[in-house]
């Protein structure tokens, strides 16, 4: 019997594959519109704040704030049932990008976790992607 | 000032919310459908436009259609999850202005309990084909965490406390107790210790996903509904007497820098029903508002203008929501809600009948003289990307 694995993302779905190939490399990238400045995320192939399509890759240096986040105690998917209690949350990069994660290396996810700690982004390690996850920052 | 262009005539809620596998999602609305139409003294033939979520499959509007034996003028298949219905109702509204149709039909059927489809609590698993679920389906996020984050960043902007957030449960559970439809419902899906409750009661239930507790998340059910729409003149020789859509508004929200979780797109739907019913919400006697959960009523409360943005602990305090307390307030859910009466997964098509029960004075938990009621739908999940729509009703 395998172990139940943590669902992974389609590394061919055409709008956030780039974004997923380059965690291959451990980098946490978003766009940014050349012709606007508008900071697109998730990633698309279409700025949202002009009509242009000249969108930049830019990386991300990994730190954030926990815009708000909720404790998961009960789930019937295989693998996160296995993992209750856990952290989900939005985490706020110092870039911009608002991203939904989870905040781990924590002991007691209820009382460790709270609104507007920083947090440092830490990776889980998958053979064909890795998975972007964030710690409390040290 | 608002123009009596359309009208509810005919409703319908089916009554068991546990099918036990033996009706279809597909015979529960044409069932619904044939009971709607007849208390509005109508039949099939008199329907020129049906309003679907589309969620039988491809094609839908066309296989609906054919299903019912009508062939519609109008087909209008837009799903924004829970809030459809009040979409569906604003369409049919701006259809029969506009003189494309005179009978409307909006259905709503779904087995989800019968299915054991996990919709409150399953992570979702493997990677999305659309690009947002494939940035976001490794965080087990759950449908109530999506939620419980919107009650934390509540809490923490303005002290919100889980007492107040109960006063939401608790007067929808008092309504529920009134309504044997309700009670039967928590009997067959097997709820322990059915009666009133205390905000104790939902406070010390188990903690599903910080900071919402048991009590503050949705049944899962079987169930449907209809509802028909019609025009002044169908609508004077219809059975019963007619429920006015006064104004309406539909608007979305997704997740974006900046943006605060803690309003929702109700508070842009809200804006234009009201605008557009030219009431306030001060006004109305009957709310009803989507409670996936409790913490979507008490965002609701705030962004449809009953208070303050970050004032709705206070409000509620007090069973202020409760239907034999009119006078301050609106009665909540006057029907048990999603909470304690009927979740099979998309209820707001529930909103707008038991709006229609209370203004023909016909609910469990009747307010005396109620003149105006909201119905006020939320799809998708309010902590990321949903949609609001908001019908003012009103009586003759
Ligand atoms: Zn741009």
């Amino acid at each position: 019997m395998n172990e139940p694995t943590r669902p992974l993302p389609h590394t061919n779905e055409m709008d956030t594959r780039e974004f997923w190939a380059a965690t291959k490399d451990k980098e946490l990238r978003y766009q940014q519109c050349d012709d606007c400045n508008t900071v697109v995320f998730y990633p698309r192939r279409h700025c949202m704040g002009c009509t242009s399509g000249n969108l930049t890759w830019k990386l991300s240096k990994g730190f954030g704030t926990v815009y708000t986040y909720s404790v998961v105690r009960q789930s019937y998917h295989p693998f996160f049932r296995g993992k209750v209690p856990y952290a989900v949350a939005w985490i706020e990069l110092d870039e911009g990008p608002r991203m939904l994660s989870n905040v781990i290396e924590v002991d007691d996810p209820s009382a460790d976790v709270q609104i507007g700690m920083k947090v440092e982004l830490v990776w889980e390690e998958h053979e064909e992607v890795n998975i972007p996850l964030f710690r409390p920052a040290g | 000032m608002n123009q009596r262009d359309a009208a509810i005539v005919g409703i319908h809620e089916h009554q068991s919310r546990d099918v036990e596998g033996k009706v279809s999602a597909l015979q529960i609305k044409a069932e619904s459908a044939a009971r709607a139409l007849e208390d509005a003294g109508l039949s099939w033939s008199d329907v020129d436009a049906i309003y679907d979520a589309g969620d039988g499959g491809g094609m839908n509007g066309l296989t609906i259609a054919e299903y019912f034996g009508l062939k519609p003028a109008v087909i209008d298949t837009t799903n924004v999850g829970g809030s459809s219905y009040e979409f569906h109702a604003a369409h049919a509204k701006r259809d029969i202005a506009s003189g494309k149709a005179n009978v409307a039909l909006l259905t709503y059927g779904s087995t989800a309990h019968s299915n054991a489809r996990a919709i409150g609590v399953g992570g979702r698993g493997g990677g999305g084909h659309h690009p947002a679920d494939n940035m976001d389906m490794f965080t087990g996020m759950t449908l109530v965490a999506n939620y419980a984050m919107v009650a934390h960043r509540h809490m923490h902007e303005y002290g919100t406390t889980s007492e107040q957030l109960a006063e939401i449960s608790i007067a929808t559970r008092c309504h529920a107790m009134r309504n044997p439809d309700a009670v039967r419902a928590m009997e067959d899906l097997e709820f322990l210790d059915i009666r009133e409750t205390t905000i104790d009661d939902v406070t010390n239930s188990r903690m599903i996903a910080d900071p919402l507790h048991l009590l503050e998340c949705c049944m899962i059910s079987d169930g449907g509904g209809a509802v028909v729409i019609a025009s002044p003149e169908v609508a004077r020789n219809c059975s019963k007497s007619p429920v006015w859509i006064l104004g309406t508004g539909e608007a979305t929200k997704y997740p974006q820098t900046s943006a605060d979780i803690t309003t929702s797109a109700g508070a842009y739907s809200g804006t234009q029903a009201f605008g557009e019913a030219g009431i306030s919400p001060a006004e109305i006697d009957i709310a009803m508002i989507y409670d996936s959960f409790s913490i979507t009523v008490m965002v609701l409360l705030e962004d449809l203008g009953f208070c303050q943005k970050g004032e709705g602990g206070a409000w509620v305090e007090g069973g202020r929501l409760r239907f034999d307390r009119p006078g301050d307030g609106p009665a909540l859910n006057t029907d048990g809600g999603g909470l304690s009466s009927n979740h099979p997964g998309m209820r707001g098509i529930f909103l707008l009948i038991e709006a229609a029960r209370q203004l023909r004075g016909e609910s469990c938990s009747q307010v005396s003289d109620a003149k105006l009621a909201v119905a006020h739908g939320n799809g998708g999940m309010l902590g990321s990307r949903h949609a609001a729509g908001t019908i003012i009703l009103g009586r003759d």
